[in-house]
């Protein structure tokens, strides 16, 4: 019986690739949306937080690589580890500890920087309560037909995440945002991603539409981080993240990953932490949206049939005017 | 709090120290009571004061009518009938006078929207002499007529007019007959030269969620960008290979006379700003295939959308502005890949070889190899043909801000715009689906935003937000008028007001609730200050009234 299922899924999947196209296209019209943003935050300052940079900018790096280009994502760093001058290796952040993979790269564009990542301005940029002084790669310019990808990381508690050592946001602060966006149409669906202790507590508060959530752990866990590189000194990246990054890697343009393999990501056992999701709000099955409707920026695509002819001058005003003439007869 | 410990002393000193003792508690319980008249009558009052937030006044009333909102829309008809459709019978009997009334009814707080228009009415005459803004005048001519083809019964002129072939009546049929005949063409027309009631229910998206939703209409809506106080157009060419093509276009002669009468037309309902650029040695995200039955490299459909991501990396744009922005992108392939076609899902080959994504823009392949020979030396001098390159990005700027009529009916023909660009019923008609967008949204976001201030006790509300909110709440109630009478111009202004001033209001960066106060933090702030001033306090009024009891209870007990 193992058999026979073995041999009929060898058949099957090469099959499957050549239908990819074509339920790609349906996908578009289920999902709804034209654009995706990104907004990427690192609430945490100080070398030792070197990880929470590292798990942002592997998400920075994943979200990039699939499509979405620097002027639909807005990267907060509260601290600068590339060029720390604790950095044993200056202008890279690594996120392996035998410095495979460097996320910082050369084409990294930081929108928030140091001291400028405060949770007046994170609400900020969530609402677009910004002053009209802002240049256009500050602000998040979604509309009703864009889909968000939200990712918070640093140290987290019950119901709180702080940001820069010294200030809180509460997870009602979180959900009052969230439904203030929503009110103001800026959103089609929204993802968001929470790398803390506890993590899940931040979005327990949510209650407005099309809403999905993942976090690193439950209430009362702490999320751990992953491995300590000996030349560098500091733990390099947390471990939802590492697996999560792992997972992205895999995820190119065409891919037909969808959520309940994100929520596979990591389980208990390579975690330790239990991660969490929250699905209650969201509209479609999450079997059914794909990971590169979050992550990836894959547009919607129509062929021009039609054209305007400008060279031929248009000649039919002796229709109307013959007509005219016949009314005057009367 | 004297101790009276001189109490040995009583039985041979005089009263004095007793007296005095007394004197001493009396000033004490004067005192005690003094504090706390201090603190309940002045203190409390001056912290409850200083600690208020300044909310200027909203009018909390009419907001709450805009919830419920009911639109009217009407358009004026003209309807002439020309000679030789009636009889003279049926010419003399003609009334002066009809009204056609159709009502669309919003309601946000019902899911779906209430469908079918119930009442029907009469036709409406007027004898205009030149069809204002939002009018329409049909002309109704004999079935027989030569003037249209055969198989088209309309005919839709580029003003605001439209042919129409009479259908079939006897000349028996009293008028009533003929008109009841006639109504169901004339609506049909007007639909497609005003707004349908898709067309309203799609502008009212914002607000009310269309339940039953079918592919074409998702499309529509996904595909007209939202209005928006004002527009930036980019056109862009893109040469990733200098080495062989040295291109010239004349792009700005081509947008003063292809794109500038269609953008001088729309200002009345948003601010256009146009620019150009060059990009050198940009490549295409995917890699072309090379099609041996014509000798030339393809690009199929599906992979067409992942050319748009790592252009739009290079593209740039005004960052002074937050305008949404419509990018046009002329790519000339390299000669080692031309000529380049572009096939559809049937594989067949698209004659304006072009691409456009919703919201986004447009993308047309420009092939130039047929314009040299093999002798030429590169980098080869090539005119770009502006007038078909226009002729595309002028058909993809009407579908990106929803001018074009996608699925007209059968049997009708709509004059091509030409040079002017558009049509006057195609701008009536961007103007009826913009006006309602705009109102539906301005009203949307003023009854939010009073929502949340209501809700939020702790938010500052500034007199300029009150302000922006009443101008916001005037200008919708004028939009909504205008409607109902007919001013299509009036109401888009008004509704263009509202829009901003709402806008304005909402997203005032003063509006942020950073005073969000859990109340156990409460407490947390104010026990430290308020416990050790209130301890004593309150210790001693409890000590003066026990002690006042006490005196009482003596009172009674030496009375009895």
């Amino acid at each position: 019986m193992r058999i026979f299922a073995f041999i009929h899924l060898l058949v099957s999947i090469p099959h499957g690739y050549s239908n990819y196209v074509e339920t790609k296209a349906g996908q578009f019209f289920s999902s709804g949306h034209t654009n995706n943003w990104a907004v990427l935050v690192c609430t945490s300052r100080f070398w030792f937080n070197y990880r929470h940079v590292a798990n942002t900018l592997s998400v920075y790096r994943s979200v990039k690589r699939l499509g979405i280009p620097d002027s639909h994502i807005v990267l907060m760093l509260a601290d600068d580890m590339a060029c720390n001058y604790r950095n044993p290796k200056p202008a890279t952040v690594f996120s392996h500890k035998n410095m495979e993979l460097n996320v910082y790269g050369d084409d990294v564009e930081v929108d928030y920087r140091g001291y400028e990542v405060t949770v007046e301005n994170f609400l900020r940029v969530l609402t677009g309560r910004l002053p009209p002084s802002t240049p256009r790669s500050k602000r998040l310019l979604s509309d009703d037909r864009s889909n968000i990808l939200i990712y918070l990381t640093g140290h987290g508690g019950n119901g709180f995440l702080k940001f820069q050592d010294s200030e809180e946001i509460s997870n009602m602060e979180l959900a009052d945002a969230f439904e203030q966006m929503w009110q103001k149409r800026r959103y089609n669906e929204l993802l968001f991603i929470i790398d803390t202790c506890q993590g899940a507590s931040m979005y327990e508060r949510f209650y407005s539409p099309n809403l999905m959530a993942l976090a690193s752990s439950q209430v009362g866990e702490d999320s751990l981080s992953h491995q300590p590189d000996l030349a560098i000194g500091v733990h390099l990246m947390d471990k939802y993240t590492f697996y999560l990054l792992e997972f992205l890697e895999e995820v190119h343009p065409a891919s037909q990953a969808n959520m309940n393999d994100l929520f596979k990501v990591c389980p208990q056992s390579q975690c330790v932490s239990t991660p969490g999701h929250r699905t209650d709000l969201f509209q479609r099955d999450p079997g059914s949206v794909l990971i590169t409707d979050f992550f990836g920026s894959v547009r919607k695509v129509e062929i021009t049939k039609d054209t305007i002819n400008l060279t031929s001058p248009v000649d039919r005003k002796k229709y109307i005017t013959g007509f005219l003439c016949c009314q005057t007869n009367l | 709090m004297i101790k009276c410990t001189n109490l040995f002393f009583i039985s041979h000193v005089s009263p004095g120290p007793c007296c005095l003792l007394q004197a001493e508690k009396q000033r004490g319980r004067y005192a005690a009571l003094a504090i706390a008249a201090v603190v309940i009558v002045v203190g409390i009052p001056l912290w409850w004061k200083t600690t208020e937030t300044y909310r200027a006044w909203l009018p909390f009333s009419e907001i709450s009518e805009l919830d419920s909102l009911q639109l009217q829309l009407s358009v004026d008809i003209e309807v002439v009938f020309s000679r030789g459709t009636l009889t003279p019978e049926q010419q003399k009997k003609f009334p002066l006078s009809h009204v056609n009334e159709k009502e669309h009814q919003v309601d946000v707080s019902i899911p779906e929207l209430l469908t079918s228009p119930s009442t029907e009415a009469d036709l409406s005459l007027h004898m205009l002499s030149e069809s204002s803004c939002g009018s329409v005048v049909v002309y109704v001519i004999p079935e027989t007529a030569a003037l249209l083809p055969e198989d088209v019964k309309v005919y839709v002129g580029q003003r605001r007019t439209a042919l129409l072939r009479s259908p079939p009546f006897k000349s028996s049929w009293s008028l009533k007959e003929v008109l009841s005949n006639l109504d169901v063409k004339v609506e049909q027309v007007v639909s497609t030269m005003s707004f349908s009631h898709q067309d309203i229910v799609a502008a009212l998206s914002n607000r009310v969620r269309m339940a039953k939703v079918t592919k074409e209409s998702m499309a529509d809506s996904m595909r007209a960008i939202k209005s928006s106080p004002g527009y930036e157009i980019t056109f862009s060419l893109l040469n990733p290979d200098p080495r062989s093509h040295s291109l010239h276009w004349d792009i700005e002669g081509a947008v003063q006379s292809c794109i500038q009468p269609l953008l001088n037309k729309l200002a009345p309902i948003a601010n256009f700003s146009v620019d150009s650029q060059i990009l050198y040695y940009v490549v295409l995200g995917v890699n072309p295939r090379f099609d041996n039955s014509v000798s030339a490299y393809t690009l199929s459909a599906d992979s067409l959308s992942h050319v748009i991501n790592p252009v739009e990396a290079r593209l740039g744009s005004n960052a002074a502005s937050s305008n949404p922005v419509l990018n046009f992108l002329l790519y000339v392939p390299d000669s080692h890949h031309s000529p380049l076609f572009i096939r559809d899902h049937s594989k067949r080959e698209v004659p304006s070889n072009a691409f456009h994504s919703p919201r986004w823009g447009g993308i047309m392949v420009y092939n130039v190899n047929e314009m040299y020979g093999p002798e030429a030396e590169p980098p080869v001098d090539i005119n770009i043909n502006m007038a078909k390159v226009m002729g595309v990005f002028l058909a993809q700027l009407r579908l990106m801000l929803g001018v074009q009529h996608t699925h007209p009916p059968t049997g009708f023909v709509l004059q091509s715009p030409g040079s002017a660009g558009l049509a006057d019923w195609e701008l009536d008609r961007l103007l009826w689906s913009r006006s309602v967008e705009n109102i539906a949204t301005a009203s949307t976001t003023i009854t939010s935003l009073a929502q949340l201030l209501d809700q939020i006790g702790n938010i500052v509300i500034n007199d300029n937000i009150a302000q922006q909110v009443s101008s916001a709440v005037t200008s919708l109630q004028s939009a909504v008028a205008e409607l109902e009478a007919g001013n299509l111009a009036f109401a888009l202004q008004y509704s263009r007001e509202a829009i901003l001033a709402s806008e304005r209001a909402f997203f005032d960066p003063s509006l942020l609730h950073l005073l969000y106060f859990p109340d156990d933090q409460k407490f947390a702030i104010y026990i430290p200050l308020f416990l050790p001033m209130c301890v004593p306090i309150v210790l001693s009024l409890l000590k003066i009234v026990s002690e006042a009891k006490k005196r009482r209870a003596d009172k009674q007990a030496k009375s009895d």
